[in-house]
């Protein structure tokens, strides 16, 4: 069996593959968190919760209502979307007017109420959501046998998070959204109804992460505490990637999966840490992000 | 008297009485940990207050300081005070060095920067092997004082920690009421215009972290020498969640804020403490209620009404 | 300043009235037992409330009431935090009189709490946590580790793995005092029966749930048998996650730790031949059968396993000791009455007959069972059958090699 570097050759590819996995989870939540800074200049604390939310949503409609999961692909983004969106109009559109770090304390804070709650509903253990019959069992690679579920989640993210970034990039929407966070006041000038833009983007941004919780919830086991495992590694991606960039975030976000899960085979106990040293790295190089724009 | 105000020499005067007298009525232990509390969060309003700066991550200090203190205190058996004062000095050497690299950005930035160092601290702890991982570092004793003050006795240990937390919130407060102070506020007010000044405000800005962080390194080691153990609560975001609620809650830029906040914030917590995931949900209305309606904080409500600078 | 010394003066006067606070006892003292473990967290179903039922379940088969004994029984959740559970074991001694502490799984807690136990001079019984420590160099007299550790599963399980010809291991380990114990104990034996251990991956505890990358790594070094040295949630996912990733085409798992609580989790299906060790099963002989269905209305969800069983067992041992020296004795010192609990022979429904020894290690037997297949199963929570027994006197670490530094040898 060839070996590189001492480790044989089919490891490094499975982790290699496992990172990608990992990294598709931390793009799509990175993303909805870019989207929204970069909009709404918030920093939506309140997203690991939100990512939660979705997975619930999605075991709740399979076994309350026996809604299986690929309609809860659909249906939860739609459901947590409309939450998030109820939010937006309540609660922190008051925020606008004031120092940025409010609208952080307070998704903070949201967070709180959100995971509080559910693990006063269901404990902290998890419930069991099953793999979807039609993406059971697993292809041999060769090198690994990889569930197909597993090779599922990494394509439906990428097919998502570059749809999000077409759809800002390349569409006069996206150019509207873009064009509405540099000057509002202009936009609005020309007709279009600014708040209500800033609201659908914010149900957007929630809507990924909902979904990212969805694709999440047969691979992680759905508990309360999913979220606060990926959030601070989505703000790390989020620093990294450049605050505000949407390319940034996507490729950040799976650049950083593989390397985490190169680290977890030659040096396993910094895989956690290596996110953050890359990090301090960037600050100290390149402070405004890889892809970000001067500050 | 220290730079106090009337008004704050009246609150001091009360916080002192309080001091003194409860603990013949409520349980010391629960009041040791507020006024470790108390003195974290004092420590964190430096920065949040004064200066303007929200640091997402305090609890990294806290904690280390904490692993320190209870480290040197089990294995190399040193003197309580050595043992926190080196908890002190783990704390500001940990600010200056990541400190150094959050100060070059501001505002937003800043909190998310300080946030993933201190994540990166603790994904440290948990991997390191002094620090026990998820054991923590358990069963620390309390040693003795200056040399000859037992602290196994708890209302000793209690005299102990209130002097530490005075002689903190004095010299915070005398941080404050100096030259120094007085530029951290301007910053605070206007950056550009201190940097036209003359000043070098990075460097007055690294200053106060320095201070800031070396003080809830403090707080940390009395707390591990207080309970006899230190684990990753210490360092993990919660904590610092926990910290910024109470500045928050009680009233940012006050003196006696923090020290109300964490007063209030840990009672609710000892009474919620048998409802389990209450008391975060409960701690995320207050801070919700806090940002949308309660800006000033009890203590900065009050001095409001009062028209007092408290 | 005036107003402010007024203050003062009127603060001091007012301080004899609330010095007076606690007045004397002068009614029949209250026995009070503390249930402190998970209760929200992975250790869910293997403690949790099922253990304050048992408990409960004691006090009302040994006739409290009848015997004019006042005793209480409260619980609380240690959240898996050790610094949580100091703190609430300490104002239970020193504010709420708690006498007995009682469960407290999850080792790195159990550690915790020990040296604040022996400092007030408190029972403790621990029926939930494994680490053989606490009877080794973390032992203590007013301590007894009552129900099982990870010497007895290391040799019940990992033994009989090892003859089936699991001769080169791969851990899985929680990171923390149980999963490192249960992997250490479990090498000591592999190894001492000729087998060899080709790695290890140790796991942030808790909130990790995805065991892919570890996995992996255990498919990769080509050993014969995957240990899984952890517990409750963990366990079940690991499995679930082993059969996802085709583990089990090329490893046998060795659940170290699994209650049958954990069984019914994961379903037959999926748990189906796996190798456990429990010193406790509801359908073992008709007096654990009397037992259960004692209990079983009220945890219909939940059935009883060996901790729970446990927790009975010892609340019941401890309330015969405490109606024998008589309440007001048992509450003054930890280390008296459990002396007693050690000189009086245990006996009971759950266990049967079984010895208390001088280091706090109540000998009970070790049973390897093996997960029934869905087809072979007759009823609810008919799981288990029964492979080999090993008595209590054999199943332990033996009292000289446990470096216990009360024990003078």
């Amino acid at each position: 069996m060839m070996t590189i570097f001492g480790y044989p050759a089919p490891l490094l590819y499975g982790q290699i593959l496992l990172g990608l996995i990992n990294g598709a989870f931390y793009a799509m939540l990175s993303l909805g968190l870019a989207v929204i800074f970069g909009m709404l200049n918030i920093i939506n604390f309140a997203h690991g919760a939100l990512f939660m939310m979705g997975a619930f949503c999605s075991w709740m409609l399979l076994n309350y209502v026996g809604i299986g999961y690929f309609w809860s692909l659909l249906l939860a983004p739609l459901i947590i979307g409309a939450f998030g969106i109820v939010l937006e109009k309540t609660i922190i559109s008051r925020l606008y007017k004031l120092d940025h770090l409010y609208g952080l304390l307070l998704t903070f804070g949201l967070a709180l109420v959100i995971e509080g709650l559910f693990r006063n509903a269901y404990g902290s253990s998890g419930m069991p959501y099953r793999i979807p019959d039609a993406l059971q069992g697993a292809t041999n690679l060769g090198f690994m046998y990889m569930p197909n579920y597993r090779g599922w989640v990494v394509i439906a993210a990428a097919v998502v998070c570059f749809s999000t970034w077409a759809l800002i990039e390349k569409t006069s929407l996206g150019a509207t959204l873009r064009a509405a966070t540099e000057n509002a006041p202009l936009v609005q000038a020309f007709g279009v109804n600014v708040p209500r833009l800033i609201t659908l983007t914010y149900g957007g941004g929630v809507a990924l992460a909902a979904f990212a919780g969805v694709l999440a919830a047969p691979i992680y086991s759905v508990n309360p505490n999913m979220g606060t495992n990926f959030i601070n590694t989505a703000f790390a991606v989020v620093v990294i990637g450049g605050m505000g960039s949407i390319m940034g975030s996507i490729v950040t976000g799976f650049a950083l999966g593989v390397i985490e899960g190169m680290t977890k085979v030659f040096w396993p106990q910094a895989s956690a840490t290596v996110v953050f040293l890359v990090m301090v790295i960037i600050l100290l190089t390149r402070p405004r992000g890889l892809f970000g724009k001067a500050a | 008297m220290f730079g106090f105000t009337r008004a704050q020499s009246i609150a001091f005067v009360v916080m002192l009485a309080l001091i003194v007298i409860c603990p013949f009525v409520l349980y010391p232990v629960f009041l040791m940990r507020v006024l470790c509390m108390a003195l974290f969060a004092c420590a964190f309003n430096l920065m949040l207050g004064y200066v303007g700066l929200l640091s997402f991550g305090h609890a990294a200090y806290f904690g280390m300081g904490s692993y320190v203190a209870a480290w040197t205190m089990k294995f190399w058996h040193l003197d309580a005070s050595l043992s926190i004062i080196l908890a002190g000095l783990t704390g500001a050497f940990l600010g200056l060095c990541l400190g150094y690299l959050a100060i070059r950005r501001s505002g937003i930035y800043f909190a998310m920067i300080t946030l993933a160092l201190a994540q990166m601290i603790y994904f440290f702890c948990l991997e390191a092997p002094f620090t026990g991982g998820e054991d923590g570092i358990q069963q620390v004793p309390r040693g003795k004082m200056l040399g000859f003050i037992d602290l196994s006795n708890d209302m000793t240990m209690y005299w102990v920690v209130a002097a530490i937390f005075l002689g903190g919130f004095l010299l915070i407060h005398r941080i404050i009421h100096s030259p120094f102070g007085q530029v951290l506020k301007g910053i605070r007010e206007n950056e550009p215009r201190t940097t036209s000044l003359g000043y070098r405000t990075d460097d007055y800005k690294l200053i106060a972290f320095v201070l800031s962080c070396g003080l809830a390194g403090v707080a940390g080691g009395t707390k591990a020498l207080v309970f006899g153990i230190a684990t990753l609560t210490d360092v993990n975001y919660p904590m610092s969640g926990e910290v910024v609620l109470m500045t928050l809650l009680g009233g940012l830029g006050t003196v006696f804020g923090p020290v109300a906040g964490s007063a209030i914030l840990m009672t609710m917590e000892n009474y919620l403490a048998e409802f389990g995931a209450w008391v975060t949900v409960t701690q995320g209305v207050i801070f919700m209620v806090c940002v949308l309606a309660f800006r000033r904080g009890v203590v900065g409500e009050i001095a409001n009404l009062l028209r007092w600078k408290l | 300043m005036t107003l402010s010394r007024r203050q003062v003066l009127t603060a001091a006067a007012t301080l004899p009235a609330l010095a007076a606070t606690v007045p004397a006892r002068a009614q029949t003292p209250t026995l009070k037992i503390g249930v402190l473990n998970d209760q929200s967290g992975p250790y869910t179903n293997t403690g949790g409330k099922t253990s304050v039922i048992c408990a409960q379940q004691a006090l009302e088969d040994f006739g409290v009431s009848s015997k004019g004994m006042n005793v209480e029984v409260i619980a609380a959740d240690h959240q898996n935090k050790p610094d949580l559970a100091v703190s609430i074991v300490r104002q239970w001694f020193d504010r709420d009189g708690v006498d007995m502490l009682l469960d407290v799984p999850t080792s790195s807690v159990a550690l915790a709490v020990q040296s604040v136990a022996r400092e007030k001079n408190k029972v403790y019984l621990n029926s939930g946590a494994a680490t053989s420590d606490l009877t080794g160099e973390a032992c203590s007299p007013n301590f007894i580790h009552w129900t099982y550790d990870t010497y007895m599963l290391a040799k019940s399980t990992g033994a009989a793995m090892v003859k089936a010809g699991g001769d080169s291991w791969y851990f899985l380990t929680a990171d923390y005092a149980f999963g490192k114990k249960l992997q250490f104990d479990t090498t000591a034996l592999v190894q001492a029966s000729g087998g060899k251990v080709n790695g290890s991956s140790a796991y942030p505890f808790p909130g990790t749930t995805d065991f892919s990358s570890f996995l992996l790594q255990a498919q990769a070094s080509r050993a014969k048998v995957l240990g899984l040295a952890n517990a409750g949630a963990d366990t079940v996912n690991s499995i679930k996650q082993a059969a996802e990733f085709g583990v089990n085409n090329s490893m046998k798992l060795a659940a170290l730790l699994m209650f049958i609580t954990d069984v019914h989790a994961l379903g037959l299906a999926t748990a189906q031949g796996l190798n456990l060790t429990e010193s406790f099963y509801w359908d073992l002989n008709d007096r654990t059968r009397a037992f259960t269905n004692r209990v079983k209305a009220k945890t219909p969800n939940n059935w009883p396993n060996m901790v729970h069983a446990g927790c009975y067992s010892a609340t019941l041992h401890y309330l015969k000791v405490a109606h024998d020296m008589g309440v007001a004795e048992a509450k003054k010192s930890g280390v008296e009455t459990v002396a007693r609990m050690k000189k009086m022979p245990v006996e009971d429904d759950c266990f049967g007959k079984t010895t208390i020894r001088e280091d706090g290690r109540n000998l009970t037997p070790a049973y390897l069972f093996e997960v029934k297949k869905p087809s072979e199963s007759k009823g609810p929570w008919d799981y288990f059958k029964l492979v080999a027994s090993t008595p209590g006197d054999q199943a332990y670490r033996p009292m000289s090699e446990g470096h216990c530094p009360f024990i003078k040898s």
